[in-house]
């Protein structure tokens, strides 16, 4: 359709430009706003819509029941549709999707070409600062440049054909940063690779969009992948958007059953590593010491989120010796049934607040209420820790 | 004697053909392979036409279209002095036409079997249409292509209906090898048949086994 109401989120005034999102097509009807800041993470179950709100925003497929917004442009939704090569943003898929008939310099250097992108650089909130140069009198240069953020300078001159899978997916990343996009599209980017590939170019894939600073929107369905990449999240369930918030806001604090459901890891926080032998890990976490297992274990010092599921907390009138490795002190905040479970928030340390589930039967005997103190024991397996390379960056929810 | 005017002539209006219908049939093959709009279906089967029609129905139409006493047939006299019919521009215009359906088929299907994320990536990339079309979309097809130039040179040099009827069997201007053959027959001039025949044969042969080792080269590689 043409003419679209313009999408209107919730939104300070005098904000930040930020990305107005409204697709409105068969079972999707999804409407996102979020700053043009940071990463955001589209967090949800296979087929909910998350890819179908990417190629919108990219200017792919058809382009009715689309609106977007982008900062005072509109690329859809207005009189006239902004065509895909006009929006100067990025897109990986999942597959590669590098051009077979070129080597991988020709490919990372597709994007630039012309003076197309010569002159003011784009939009992008963090541009300020930085000194002026033409972005792409030297394209060869810009190349190896590009290359080198992704680690494939030695790829330079391979044929495209020969790439293993993490190789190819960095090819592709550099060929999508090369043009400096305005707005970096990442849909499922990981989810070719195996293993320790994935994992490699998971921490890297951080590094990277923190160093570039260019605003990112990533799809994936794979919790620790949006664990450790978001700056905020936004979890699509069924064709909508259910919640936006930074990760451990819509991972400890889901906002219906539905987003529960889907993101299941019920406490979720910022931690750091103070220590560790032998795959043992201890990480302090909002004044709460927690022993997890992690191999290989991180170096004092890292930017963790630990993740702790509440049916893996055991609830106890006092700590007694036991095979658990975490036994943290604590006192009941609030005490919600749940169908057949009862979820009990207890606030352990200054601000660690741990989730468990317990059957009715359990609340009654232990007199679990508001402001009774308890012991929380949790074993070392049932903590997750997912790396972040630098604190979660204060963004704007 | 061998009637090298006639094979010459079919060589010059073979190789002239496929060279108007390759830059011709690449777009607009591009265009049936790759819009969304439903009555491209309406224009696929215009291309078509040549296919089903006798060359007799094609001839006619073409004769009454170039013509003096049609509209573009006169414009050609008043401005060149010459009929457009029986010349061989005429018969080239003819030429392309007829074969119209062996270069934009081939390369119809070989358009529509480019995989789409490579042209989403190259729209988000910056490149339009026909940037798209001639750096990712054609390279790929190679195959495609060459299919439909060997076809295209092997139907003209074959033709014979439609170069008798529009092209009116004048020596070295629309006398074609296939026409010289039939004359030759005609005249009971048996020897010179099978001579100019022999050599359309082993000609048409090379031609075609070389074009086939160029397509089979020219075949993407598959991904690993």
């Amino acid at each position: 359709m043409r003419e679209h109401p313009e999408p209107r989120g919730p939104r300070e005034p005098g904000a930040a430009p930020s990305l107005d999102v409204h697709v409105r097509r068969g079972p999707v009807d999804a409407r996102l706003t979020v700053p043009l800041d940071g990463v955001t993470v589209l967090f949800g179950p296979s087929g909910a819509g998350k890819t179908t709100l990417l190629r919108a925003v990219a200017g792919l497929g058809e382009g009715d029941g689309v609106a977007v917004r982008f900062g005072d442009e509109q690329w859809d939704g207005g009189r006239r549709r902004t065509p895909a090569r006009a929006r100067r943003t990025g897109y990986v898929t999942q597959s590669p999707g590098l051009f077979p008939h070129l080597d991988v310099r020709d490919n990372v250097a597709f994007g630039l070409h012309g003076r197309r992108w010569a002159g003011p650089r784009g939009r992008r909130p963090d541009d300020a600062g930085r000194a002026g140069a033409v972005p792409h009198a030297d394209p060869h240069r810009r190349v190896l440049e590009c290359l080198g953020l992704v680690g494939a300078e030695h790829l330079a001159d391979r044929r495209v054909t020969t790439l293993s899978g993490g190789e190819a997916q960095r090819v592709a990343l550099a060929r999508a940063l090369a043009p400096r996009p305005r707005l970096l599209l990442l849909d499922e980017p990981l989810s070719g690779l195996d293993g320790p590939a994935r994992e490699a170019l998971r921490t890297d894939l951080r590094s990277l969009l923190v160093s570039e600073g260019v605003p990112t929107l990533l799809v994936t369905h794979d919790r620790t992948e949006a664990l450790a990449l978001a700056d905020r999240v936004a979890v699509v369930v069924a064709g909508t958007v259910r919640q936006v918030g930074p990760p451990t806001a819509v991972f400890d604090r889901p906002a219906d059953a539905d987003v529960a459901g889907v993101v299941g890891v019920e406490t979720v926080a910022d931690g750091v590593v103070t220590g560790g032998a032998d795959g043992l890990v201890r990480v302090r976490a909002g004044g709460a010491e927690l022993t997890a297992l992690a191999e290989p274990a991180p170096v004092a010092g890292t930017h963790v989120l630990v993740c702790v599921r509440a049916q893996d907390v055991v609830l106890e009138r006092s700590p007694g010796p036991s095979s658990a490795r975490n036994h943290l002190l604590g006192v009941v905040r609030t005490v919600t049934p749940q169908g057949a479970l009862v979820r009990v928030d207890v606030r352990c340390g200054e601000s660690f607040d741990l989730a468990a589930y317990v059957t009715r039967p359990a609340v009654d005997e232990l007199g679990l209420r508001p402001g009774v103190a308890v012991a929380a024991a949790v074993k070392a397996p049932a903590v997750h820790l997912v790396e972040r390379p630098g604190p979660v960056r204060p963004v704007r929810p | 004697m061998i009637d090298w005017e006639a094979l010459v002539l079919s060589a010059r209006l073979a190789t002239a053909t496929t060279a108007i219908l390759l830059v011709v049939a690449v777009p607009l093959a591009a265009w049936l392979a790759w819009s969304r709009r439903r009555w491209t279906v309406v224009v696929e089967a215009v291309v078509a036409l040549p296919l089903v029609l006798p060359p007799t129905v094609l001839g006619y139409y073409l004769l009454a279209a170039t013509g003096t006493r049609s509209p573009v047939g006169r414009w050609w006299y008043e401005t060149t002095g010459s009929t457009l019919a029986f010349s061989f521009t005429g018969l080239l215009v003819a030429s392309v036409l007829y074969s119209l359906p062996f270069a934009v088929q081939p390369l119809l299907a070989a358009f529509a079997g480019v995989d789409r994320t490579l042209l989403d990536a190259a729209a988000v990339l910056g490149r339009g249409w026909w940037q798209t079309l001639l750096r990712v979309a054609l390279p790929l097809a190679r195959a495609g292509a060459a299919t439909a130039a060997v076809l295209t040179f092997a139907h003209t040099v074959g033709e014979f209906g439609v170069v008798l009827m529009v092209g009116g069997n004048i020596p070295g201007e629309t006398r074609t090898a296939s026409v010289a053959v039939y004359d030759a027959v005609q005249a009971l001039d048996d020897a010179a048949a099978a001579r100019t025949s022999l050599v359309l044969l082993g000609f048409s042969l090379v031609v075609l086994t070389a074009t086939y080792a160029l397509q089979r080269r020219a075949r993407p590689r598959v991904l690993p």
